[in-house]
């Protein structure tokens, strides 16, 4: 006989009580391993951004323009190897809770700039080709149904009006945390049609995402490009790509850290819980250990028995948590996909998963072994269970 | 210690506290108990009798005096010193069998063999053999709950000297049995003192179980109170 077969057999001596705890711990661990999703979710842009690329927008406000002409000024700027220049369109497609990201990017620039979208040669000629073209990201396309050719209208918010588009190229990321939600469509046709309809916002661009040569002179470089727009009506802020990214992040900081604080209490829930079971446990067997040590079995063999009767019930609702976390995950992000563009459970998760079930089976178990083996013997052989 | 004698119990003293009370429970108590001996120890209630077998057993401590076991004195020696000296010297016999619960009889007997370096297949032809002598060699895949109680009784037994220990020791071990298992007990009991010159140390209320006992010692308040220890019941 096993000592492992003792310890699961005192773990299912009471099945209900047992199976209890481990649905409280499988339901605990299933709402820590969303919740973290819910936050690496969060930081997945940020994950994904590039230490070659910059960011430069209006120094005021990222609503606020500014005007085309920096281009090239800004390619001028010694260490800057590309720019690329784009607007947040904001547009809806039928109704608004069909939200998705859409941008109008000067085309080319654009897919020289994120070589991480990968999108078939003759669909991006295709889409270079058509003013009203627009490339989709492989879940977008999917979550739609659109296909190659089919045209969407999305309603404009920022830049009124019915704007009318044909799906001309479906991008992949060539990275797992590349965001494949996004609409994009030519720069040239949002800004063609301003000059017609409100000539004064014409040539002004949202942002300018800039390659630089060297990420070790991302800081100068910053530098040099906001320089050139001191004291101008239209001054500049420059920052990683990542740092800009995070500044959107920052903007639910404290929802955020309401999510994660959350996530760590519902472990400390789960410990009291797991405590409880086996404190009720334990104290019920007073006696039975007492048995064990009269038979020769020491304190740390005891410890053993009662840590590691803790650690079974723990180790089965971590089991069965994982095992649950992954299809709820899949669920998650079918229902809320396009708020969480890229939204997968991390190998960290599952990991915290383990330790934090290791902990909880450990810490839950202390202080039933120091009772037990505060109890003397022949003490413990009075208690009748 | 004398050639013969296996337990040698010498001036020993034992209290119990109970806030500022001291309330004495053994009071000098001294006498040998030879090799294959069968010793009954009887007297009223809180004489001190299942205190006494407790310190024989190594599962409690004396106040003073010394109880020397097969050459070893067992008061000085650690807790964990003592967790090992009982695995190999001691095989319990309690009142209530405490079996434990969730495990077949098979299971239970093996338990002390899993503090030992027997391999599986060892462990499983020891097992077999003391269940064999108690007369449960067909009762071993079954729980305790399935058991009589005299059946239970006699798992206990198998526990017990499965480790072939130096003495075994038994705390009213009719105590829960009705007047047929309780005397199929006391056979069995007599049969391993007989057969396999166990030396058994046993705490009883009842005349009937001390009748198989070569030596009964009466305690009172604390106090061995017969000198002639001939058993003449």
């Amino acid at each position: 006989m096993q000592i492992l077969k003792i310890l699961f057999k005192n773990a299912f001596r009471h099945k209900l009580r047992t199976g209890l705890t481990i649905l409280s711990i499988t339901i605990a661990l299933l709402a820590f391993g969303l919740l973290r999703t819910v936050v690496n979710a969060w930081y997945a842009g940020v994950e994904a951004s590039s230490a070659y690329r910059l960011v430069t927008r209006n120094a005021v406000s990222i609503i606020f323009s500014l005007p085309l002409s920096y281009k090239d000024r800004i390619r001028q700027v010694e260490g800057v190897s590309e720019v690329s220049w784009g607007n947040w369109f904001g547009g809806i497609y039928i109704d608004e809770k069909n939200f998705f990201a859409n941008f109008a990017v000067d085309a080319k620039t654009y897919f020289d700039l994120y070589r991480e979208y990968a999108i078939p040669d003759d669909q991006k000629i295709a889409f270079f080709r058509d003013r009203k073209g627009f490339v989709a990201g492989r879940k977008l396309a999917r979550r739609f149904g659109w296909k190659i050719g089919d045209t969407i209208v999305l309603k404009g918010t920022i830049y009124p009006g019915n704007w009318e588009f044909v799906l001309r190229g479906i991008y992949r990321g060539r990275e797992p945390n590349a965001d494949e939600t996004v609409f994009m469509f030519h720069w040239d046709y949002l800004n063609e049609s301003l000059k017609k309809t409100a000539p004064t916002r014409a040539d002004q661009v949202g942002f300018y995402m800039i390659g630089i040569q060297d990420p070790a002179r991302a800081i100068s470089v910053s530098g040099n490009i906001d320089g050139l727009f001191k004291n101008s009506f239209a001054e500049t802020i420059t920052e990683t790509e990542k740092a800009f990214t995070l500044g959107f992040v920052a903007m639910s900081d404290t929802i955020i850290t309401a999510i994660e604080l959350v996530s760590f209490v519902v472990i400390i829930i789960i410990l009291a819980v797991v405590a409880n079971t086996v404190g009720m446990s334990v104290r019920e067997r007073t006696n039975e250990y007492a048995v064990f040590k009269t038979l020769g079995f020491g304190g740390w063999r005891i410890a053993g028995l009662i840590l590691g009767e803790s650690i079974v019930i723990t180790m089965m609702g971590c089991a069965v948590g994982i095992a649950a976390t992954f299809p709820a995950a899949t669920a998650f992000a079918a229902a809320m996909g396009a708020y969480f563009p890229v939204f997968k459970v991390e190998p960290a998760t599952i990991w915290l998963d383990i330790v934090f079930s290791l902990s909880v089976g450990i810490l839950a178990a202390i202080i039933p072994v120091y009772r037990t083996l505060k109890v003397k013997i022949a003490d413990g052989l009075r208690m009748i269970e | 210690m004398d050639s013969g004698i296996i337990v040698s119990i010498n001036g020993l003293n034992k209290s119990y506290h109970r806030g500022d009370q001291t309330i004495p429970v053994l009071n000098d108590i001294s006498f040998d108990i030879a090799e294959g001996e069968f010793l009954a120890l009887m007297g009223p209630s809180g004489s001190g009798k299942s205190t006494l077998l407790n310190l024989i057993a190594g599962i409690d401590q004396p106040d003073s005096g010394s109880i020397i076991i097969g050459g070893v004195d067992v008061t000085t020696l650690s807790e964990t010193e003592l967790a090992g000296w009982r695995a190999l010297n001691v095989g319990f016999i309690f009142q209530f069998y405490n079996l434990i619960p969730v495990l077949t009889a098979f299971e239970n007997v093996e338990l002390p063999l899993i503090l030992t370096p027997l391999s599986r297949a060892e462990r499983k032809a020891h097992v077999e053999m003391a269940l064999k002598v108690v007369g449960l060699a067909d009762r071993m895949d079954h729980y305790p709950g399935q058991l009589s109680g005299g059946q239970e009784q006699r798992v206990a037994i198998a526990r017990a000297i499965v480790t072939d220990p130096t003495i075994l020791v038994a705390d009213e071990p009719t105590g829960d049995l009705d007047r047929i298992s309780a005397e199929e007990i006391m056979d069995l009991m007599d049969r391993l003192n007989q057969e396999s010159k166990k030396t058994i140390i046993m705490v009883t209320h009842d005349p009937r179980a001390a009748r198989k006992a070569h030596v009964i010692r009466h305690l009172d308040k604390g106090i061995l109170t017969n000198a002639d220890s001939q058993n003449t019941l």
